[in-house]
């Protein structure tokens, strides 16, 4: 028999679910106790932001909200291994990779609240990543013309996007990592398996094994990690992004978490999965193995933990009073950011609005 | 001066460009080195390199969300669907980003991009080649979708397209991609967006069209001037965000207006023109708004295509009608 090509894809994990080390080569940034410290405090954080954000919504102060719950060690390691100039092109729940880079609690809230400024991202870099991507998939191809974008500039940074497991069985996904291996472009793409597109496990989506394998399809180098493992993540993204940087191609990396929470606030998990595999799911879930291990090198314990607790939550009072204190837009926001500058014929529509608008407040004064 | 036909007058506005401006790249299926499939990117390979006229993979969807991700990063992207039928894979990424990039983000993030596809029908082409579906974008906020007309308006507007801080979707007429020559100075000079052109000045009858119709408007003006029938020609070119005042000021003057377009009559975007000549110009009209247009079918395979194509004499039967009507 003649083979025309051989694969394999490897399996990388360094903290079991219990935080003990299956494997002693730790990479360098795992070495640096201060540093993991800092992941820790921010997948936390990331913890406390989204419990205040579902408690928002249960009391109607926010729309439709997605939960990051469980994914902390995943979208932190994304975010932590990016250099600020790179590029971030994310779906919609990736909150641990934005904050990291600059994206506010205050703009989750308004994005999620029903104000366009939530995409608006004050703070660099987040400022030069992309908003939330909600068609899925389709960010995969912004962050493909991104790496197009700066290979043809010479320019050494690297376009990470992430991705679900629903969303690798996307057209627009397989196109993304199809130019970036057919032209060797800066580009690392990030599935995210948390095992269910809101109601359809991830056995549905494909026949494969491996999501990581479908990057094989597209000459990239695939990997998969455990993504409740943050040194895990960490690790597969650092080599990524530095192959990435240096002209020596893109990969497919797929971190297996899973999804503790709803899909969105308006999902009831319960009605297709058993309570025994979300049971499973938190026995493997991502902060407890971290903390452990941070405790048994004596860089963590209870007191630091009520301690950053009560910041994260004072953090988290004062950005929910900045979103709640967000006036309104004027009525006429809806027309200004259609075009440049508002054209003649949509201008129209804009004075009639802002008539309406007028006549009410006329109304009120009476 | 050199005299050059349509597709020519592409290719010089996208040569020009390039040259003038590094972040202008083209993108498409065999763009590269066979220079597109009606040759609108000849040369251009040679002249500026793999990179900046990049041949993609085999997939619609790629192009148009790449470009997106070009747009954003600053470059200007100018993407090539090969023809106008294959241009559905690419609408999600057009309607729900580079339509709404800068929408959702305030501002921040823009598209700055020019999608291109050879557009309609008249050149005896397979199934799927022929299509004229510009309505389907001009219903979609934050795009621009221009057609030219003439080698020198298909210079000027891509140059003004590429130029533009937002998405434009660019159609051209293929049928008049060889139909003639004209002289296209190569000077960089931009004709306005958002505007329409009066091509000939009329008293009784406005005949407005856009792509490749206007051809068999300005026919019909000619041979209803034969009959001593005075008609103004109106070229939309920018169909939106629209001209309608350019439109509205025609019709008050000869009281008649005849709308030609080769896309199906239902929901064509003859039915928004003739909707605001109803809303703003009803007492100017001295007889009903006419529509010739493609009828309600797919458009035939090519032995039945040029009766599915407005004829010049239905564009004249049609403006009969309206002075008959009055």
């Amino acid at each position: 028999m003649t083979i025309a090509a051989k694969f394999e894809i490897e399996y990388l994990q360094y903290l079991d679910a219990e935080g003990k080390e299956v494997r002693k080569d730790l990479p360098a940034f795992a070495k640096d106790l201060d540093h993991m410290v800092e992941l820790y405090k921010l997948m936390l954080s990331t913890r406390v932001f989204d419990a205040k954000s579902i408690a928002l919504q249960r009391t109607g102060k926010l729309g439709t909200y997605a939960s990051c719950l469980g994914h902390e060690a995943a979208h932190v390691g994304i975010g932590s291994a990016m250099k600020p100039e790179d590029v971030l092109a994310v779906s919609y729940r990736e909150y641990g990779a934005q904050l990291y880079r600059g994206v506010q609690p205050r703009e989750v809230y308004m994005y999620w609240g029903g104000d366009e400024r939530g995409n608006d991202y004050q703070q660099e870099p987040a400022r030069h990543d992309f908003a939330w991507s909600v068609p899925i998939g389709t960010q995969c191809l912004h962050a493909a013309g991104s790496a197009l974008a700066f290979k043809t500039r010479g320019e050494k940074r690297v376009a990470v996007c992430t991705i679900g497991d629903g969303g690798s069985s996307k057209g627009d996904f397989y196109g993304a990592i199809n130019i970036a291996g057919a032209q060797n472009l800066p580009l690392v793409a990030v599935i995210v398996n948390n095992q269910w597109a809101i109601s359809v496990p991830r056995k549905i989506q494909t026949g494969a094994p491996t999501l990581a394998q479908k990057g094989l399809a597209a000459g990239l180098f695939c990997i998969q990690v455990d993504g409740n493992d943050i040194i895990a993540v960490r690790k597969a993204m650092e080599d990524a992004l530095e192959r990435a940087r240096n002209g020596e191609g893109g990969s497919v990396i797929e971190a297996v978490t899973y999804r503790l929470g709803d899909h969105t606030t308006a999902d009831d998990a319960r009605r297709y999965r058993g309570e025994q595999e979300v049971k499973d799911g938190w026995a493997k879930e991502p902060m407890k193995r971290l903390r452990n291990w941070l405790v048994a090198k004596k860089v963590w314990d209870d007191a630091k933990e009520e301690a950053w607790k009560a910041e994260c939550d004072e953090w988290m009072d004062n950005e929910v009073n900045a979103y709640l204190e967000t006036k309104t837009q004027p009525v006429t926001a809806m027309f200004d950011h259609i075009f440049a500058e508002v054209p003649a014929d949509l201008a129209k529509q804009r004075d009639y609005v802002l008539s309406l608008e007028n006549q009410l407040e006329s109304k009120k004064g009476h | 001066m050199a005299q050059i036909t349509l597709i020519e007058a592409v290719t010089q506005a996208l040569a020009y460009e390039m040259a003038h401006d590094d972040s202008v790249m083209v993108l498409g299926e065999d763009v590269g080195l066979n220079g597109g499939v009606f040759r609108a990117t000849q040369g251009l390979q040679e002249k500026f390199g793999e990179l900046r006229v990049l041949d993609t993979p085999l997939d619609e969807t790629t192009i148009a969300g790449v470009t997106v991700g070009l747009a954003v990063q600053g470059m200007k992207p100018v993407a090539e669907a090969q023809f106008e039928g294959f241009i559905y894979p690419m609408m999600e990424q057009i309607a729900c980003h580079a339509a709404r990039m800068r929408n959702r983000t305030r501002g921040r993030l823009t598209v700055p991009a020019v999608f291109r596809a050879p557009w309609g029908g008249g050149i005896r082409a397979p199934e799927h080649h022929s299509e004229a579906n510009e309505h389907l974008f001009t219903n979609i906020p934050g795009l621009r979708v221009v057609m030219p007309s003439s080698p020198a308006r298909a210079y000027g507007l891509l140059l003004a397209a590429i130029r533009d801080p937002d998405p434009v979707m660019f159609f051209e007429p293929k049928r008049i991609y060889r139909q003639y020559k004209e002289e296209v100075p190569d000077d960089g000079e931009a004709l306005p967006l958002d505007v329409c052109f009066v091509l000939r000045d009329g008293t009784d009858v406005t005949l407005v069209s856009w792509g490749a119709q206007v051809k068999e408007a300005l026919e019909a003006a000619d041979a209803l001037a034969d009959q001593g029938i005075s008609a103004e020609v109106i070229d939309v070119a920018t169909l939106t965000p629209l001209d309608f005042d350019t439109i509205a000021e025609s019709v008050q003057k000869t009281g008649r207006c005849v709308i030609v377009h080769e896309a199906p009559k239902t929901a064509g975007f003859g039915a928004e023109i003739a909707a605001r000549l109803a809303e703003e110009c009803i007492y100017d009209l001295l007889a009903p708004v006419e529509r010739v247009t493609g009828f309600d079918t797919h458009i035939p395979l090519f032995r039945l295509e040029m009766k599915y194509l407005p004829s010049v004499q239905r564009v004249v039967d049609a403006a009969k009608r309206t002075l008959a009507a009055s």
